[in-house]
C-alpha cells in the first residue's frame, strides 16, 4: 500500500498500460511539454517521446476524430480533454462515431478509445466550464462511463478503460486531483460496472460518485452524530450501472437519496431513481430524493456558486426528510 | 510578387525605428493621443487586476499586456453602432467605446455592480450599451457569431459592420474555417482579426499551424487578408479602418493577422517560464507598443515627459478609484440565481426559488 494522489494514480495507470502495450498513445492539448494543464500527464512526454504523447492544436473535434480513426485500425488512443466541457466541440465524434461504429458496421470495426479529463465544477470558472457532462454521455448506448472518487479506483478504472475494446469515458475532477488515498502496490484493473459500498449504514442509502461521494461521506458523518446511519454507495461506473449493489442497499435501508453534480432534469440521478422504484418498490418507506446542482447555468460569483452546488447540508436535509417520513 | 510586397506574407508597418511614420498613412493627432491614453490606462488596469488576483480578491483575469495596440487601435477605427465580438484579450474595446470603468471592474469581481450579475467569468465582458458580446469560454464560437451578425446587418440593410477577434490558436478550430468560408461565400460586412501573440498557452504558433503565416489562410477562402505589425498602433488603426470601410462599401470581409506578443502569463493560472525564454520576452519588450507610440508622440511634438508623468498619475488614480467603488458592491442575492434563465420565470424555477428562500443560507453560501 502507498498513499498517492488521484492525479498520480491516473498517471501510473496510463504509464503502466503504455509500457505494456505499444499500441496505446496519448494526445490532447498541453499534455506533453506543459506536462498537462493539471499535471496529470507529468513526465510522460519525456518517457514515451513525441510520437506517443502528442500535443495537439486547439481542435477538439479534430483530435477526437483522429483518435477514432486510429482506434479503428489497431491503436488504442487516450484522448485528453482539457476539461470535459470542451468535449462539446467533439460531441459528434463521440456520439455519432465512437459510440456507433461497432454496431453500424455490423461488428466489423471496434473503437477501443479512452476519452478522459476533468468534469463538473472546479471553482469559479463560470457556466461554460462547469458542466457535469456525464449525464449527456451516459445516455448513449455504445459508450461506457466511469467517475472514480478515490485514487485506487482512479487507477483501476483507468487501466480497465484502456484495456476495454469499447469507447470508455473517464470523468475526473479538478477538485480531486490532489486528494490522497491508499493504493495497493499491485493495483490492477477494476471491473467496469461495479459500485462500492464505502460506508455501511442501515437508515438511508446515499448514492453518489466522483467528488459527490466525498460530500455524501461528510453528510453521513454528520448524520451519524444525530443517530442516523447512512450507507454510502459510490457508483464508480455510471454505464454500465451496478443496479444490484444499489438495490441491495435500498432493500436494507428502505430509503434512498442520490447526490450528483449537474442539473436535476434527467441524468444519472433520474436513472438510479428509476431502478430503485422498479426494483425495490416494496421496500421503500419514502420517495427517492435527488440532490443536484440547481437548475440554472452555474454562476461565477463564489457565493452564488456555492449556493448552486450540492453541499453536505442539502444532503443532510434530504436524508432527514426521508428518514423522518411517517414518524413525525 | 516578393514576400515583402505580399499582403499575406509581408508585414504592414507605419511606425519606423526612428519614431517617425510612413507619410503615406495619416492618423489624426486626436486619434493618436486618445489611443495613447487608452493604452496607458489599459496597461495600468491589467497590472492592477493581476495584483488583485494574486491577493485573492478576484478569481481570474486575462491580461493583454504587450498587445494593447490591437484592441485600442481597432476600437478607435470603428463606428459607435458596429458590433464587437472579442476573444480573451480584447475586452477593453468596450472601454474605448464608452462603457464605464467601474462596471467593467465590477464584472471582474462578479458582484451586484456587474451588468452581467456575477454570472460570467472575468474577462468575458459583454455590454449591450456598446454593442459588445461576450466570447464563450470555449475557443472559437465568437468568430462565427461575428459573421452571423454581419450577415444580419447586410440583410437588415444597416450600415453597421461586425468585428470578430481570435487568438492564433483559435485558427485551428473548425469554427474559424467555417466562419472564413461563410464570410467568403456570402461577402458579409465583417472584419476578422487574429492576434498572433506567438503562443497558445505553452504551444508555439509553429505547432498550431504549418502555414507560413496565418493571414495566408484567407487566400483559400477568397477573403482579402493582410498581415500587420500588431505593436504599431498606427498600422493597426489604418488597416482596420480600411477593412471597415470596405465592409461598409459592400466589399465583404477582410481578415487581419496582427503580429504581436503576449508579455505576461497566458492567464492568472499559468507560469510561462516553463516553456519560453527570458531572452525571447525581452526582445519583444523592446518592441513594446506603448513605448513605440510614446516615442512617436514625442517625435511628433504631442507629448513630453511632464505631460506623460501627469497622465500616468491621473490614470492610476482613475483605476484605483474605480476599483474601490467596484469592489464595494455586495454579492448578487441568492434569489437572483433564477432570473434570466428564461425570459419568464417558469413554475419549475419559481418552485426552486421558493425552496431556496426557505432554506437558511449555509455558512459557505453567505447571504
Ligand atoms: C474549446 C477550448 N479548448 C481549449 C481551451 C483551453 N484554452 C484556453 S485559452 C487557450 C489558448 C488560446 O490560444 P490563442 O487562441 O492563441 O489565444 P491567446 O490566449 O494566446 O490570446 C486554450 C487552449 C478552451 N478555452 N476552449
Amino acid at each position: 500500500m502507498r498513499e498517492i494522489r488521484y492525479r498520480e494514480a491516473l498517471r501510473e495507470a496510463m504509464i503502466e498500460e503504455m509500457e505494456k502495450d505499444a499500441s496505446v498513445f496519448l494526445m490532447g492539448e498541453e499534455v506533453g511539454h506543459y506536462q498537462g494543464a493539471y499535471k496529470v500527464t507529468e513526465g510522460m512526454l519525456e518517457k514515451f517521446g513525441p510520437e506517443r504523447v502528442l500535443d495537439t492544436p486547439i481542435a477538439e473535434a479534430g483530435f477526437a476524430g483522429i483518435g477514432v480513426g486510429a482506434a479503428m485500425v489497431g491503436l488504442r488512443p487516450i484522448v485528453e480533454f482539457m476539461t470535459w466541457n470542451f468535449s462539446a466541440i467533439a460531441f459528434d465524434q463521440i456520439l455519432n462515431n465512437a459510440a456507433k461504429i461497432r454496431q453500424m458496421s455490423g461488428g466489423q470495426f471496434s473503437c477501443p478509445i479512452v476519452f478522459r479529463g476533468p468534469n463538473a465544477s472546479a471553482r469559479q470558472v463560470g457556466s461554460q466550464h462547469s458542466h457535469a457532462m456525464e449525464h449527456f454521455y451516459a445516455t448513449v448506448p455504445g459508450l461506457k462511463v466511469v467517475a472514480p472518487a478515490f485514487p485506487a479506483d482512479a487507477k483501476g478504472l483507468m487501466k480497465a478503460a484502456i484495456r476495454d475494446n469499447n469507447p470508455v469515458l473517464v470523468m475526473e475532477s479538478e477538485t480531486l486531483y490532489s486528494v490522497k488515498g491508499q493504493v495497493p502496490d499491485d493495483q490492477d484493473a477494476i471491473e467496469l460496472g461495479k459500485a462500492n459500498v464505502v460506508r455501511p449504514g442501515k437508515d438511508v442509502t446515499l448514492v453518489a460518485y466522483s467528488r459527490m461521494t466525498h460530500v455524501a461521506l461528510d453528510a453521513a458523518n454528520a448524520l451519524a452524530k444525530e443517530g442516523i446511519e447512512a450507507e454510502v454507495v459510490d457508483l464508480r461506473s455510471l454505464r454500465p450501472l451496478d443496479e444490484e449493489t444499489i438495490v441491495k442497499s435500498v432493500w436494507k435501508t428502505h430509503r434512498c437519496v442520490i447526490v450528483h453534480e449537474g442539473f436535476p432534469y434527467g441524468g444519472v440521478g433520474a436513472e438510479v431513481a428509476d431502478r430503485v422504484q422498479r426494483l425495490a418498490f416494496d421496500s421503500l418507506d419514502a420517495p427517492v430524493l435527488r440532490v443536484a446542482t440547481l437548475d440554472v447555468p452555474m454562476p461565477y460569483n463564489a457565493k452564488l456558486e456555492q449556493a448552486c452546488m450540492p453541499q453536505a447540508d442539502r444532503v443532510i436535509a434530504a436524508a432527514k426528510r426521508v428518514v423522518s417520513r411517517g414518524k413525525a | 510578387m516578393s514576400v515583402e510586397n505580399s499582403r499575406e506574407l509581408g508585414l504592414f508597418r507605419v511606425l519606423r525605428d526612428d519614431h517617425s511614420q510612413d507619410p503615406a498613412v495619416s492618423v489624426p493627432d486626436a486619434v493618436v493621443l486618445r489611443a495613447y491614453r487608452e493604452m496607458r490606462r489599459l496597461r495600468i488596469l491589467d497590472a492592477k487586476m493581476i495584483l488583485l488576483q494574486r491577493q485573492g480578491r478576484v478569481g481570474f483575469y486575462g491580461a493583454c499586456t504587450g498587445q494593447e495596440a490591437v484592441p485600442i487601435g481597432t476600437a478607435l477605427a470603428l463606428e459607435a453602432d458596429d458590433w464587437v465580438y472579442p476573444a480573451l484579450r480584447e475586452q477593453s474595446v468596450m472601454l474605448v467605446r464608452g462603457f464605464p470603468l467601474t462596471q467593467f471592474i465590477a464584472q471582474v469581481f462578479g458582484n451586484s455592480g456587474d451588468v452581467q450579475k456575477g454570472r460570467q467569468m472575468p474577462s468575458h465582458h459583454s455590454g449591450r450599451s456598446v454593442n459588445q458580446v461576450s466570447w464563450s469560454s470555449n475557443i472559437g464560437p465568437q468568430i462565427m457569431q461575428a459573421v452571423g451578425t454581419a450577415w444580419a446587418m447586410k440583410l437588415q440593410k444597416k450600415s453597421s459592420i461586425a468585428v470578430g477577434f481570435m487568438g492564433d490558436g483559435a485558427t485551428s478550430q473548425g469554427d474559424f474555417h467555417s466562419a472564413m468560408n461563410f464570410a467568403g461565400v456570402f461577402k458579409t460586412p465583417c472584419v476578422l482579426i487574429c492576434q498572433n501573440n506567438h503562443w497558445s498557452i505553452s504551444v508555439p504558433t509553429a505547432k498550431q499551424t504549418a502555414s507560413a503565416t496565418i493571414a495566408i489562410k484567407g487566400l483559400a477562402y477568397a477573403v482579402p487578408s493582410c498581415r500587420v505589425d500588431g505593436n504599431d498602433l498606427l498600422a493597426v488603426y489604418a488597416a482596420v479602418k480600411e477593412a471597415a470601410d470596405d465592409a461598409r462599401a459592400g466589399k465583404g470581409t477582410t481578415f487581419i493577422e496582427c503580429l504581436t506578443y503576449r508579455i505576461g502569463a497566458h492567464s492568472t493560472s499559468d507560469d510561462p517560464s516553463r516553456y519560453r525564454t527570458d531572452e525571447e520576452v525581452e526582445s519583444w519588450k523592446r518592441k513594446d507598443p506603448v513605448d513605440r507610440l510614446r516615442n512617436h508622440l514625442v517625435h511628433r511634438g504631442l507629448l513630453d515627459d511632464a505631460k506623460d508623468a501627469a497622465l500616468e498619475a491621473e490614470l492610476t488614480d482613475e483605476v484605483n478609484e474605480a476599483v474601490k467603488v467596484a469592489e464595494a458592491f455586495p454579492a448578487p442575492s441568492r434569489e437572483s440565481l433564477f432570473d434570466d434563465v428564461y425570459q419568464e420565470l417558469p413554475w419549475f424555477l419559481q418552485e426552486q426559488k421558493e425552496e431556496l428562500r426557505r432554506a437558511p443560507p449555509a455558512p459557505s453560501h453567505g447571504g
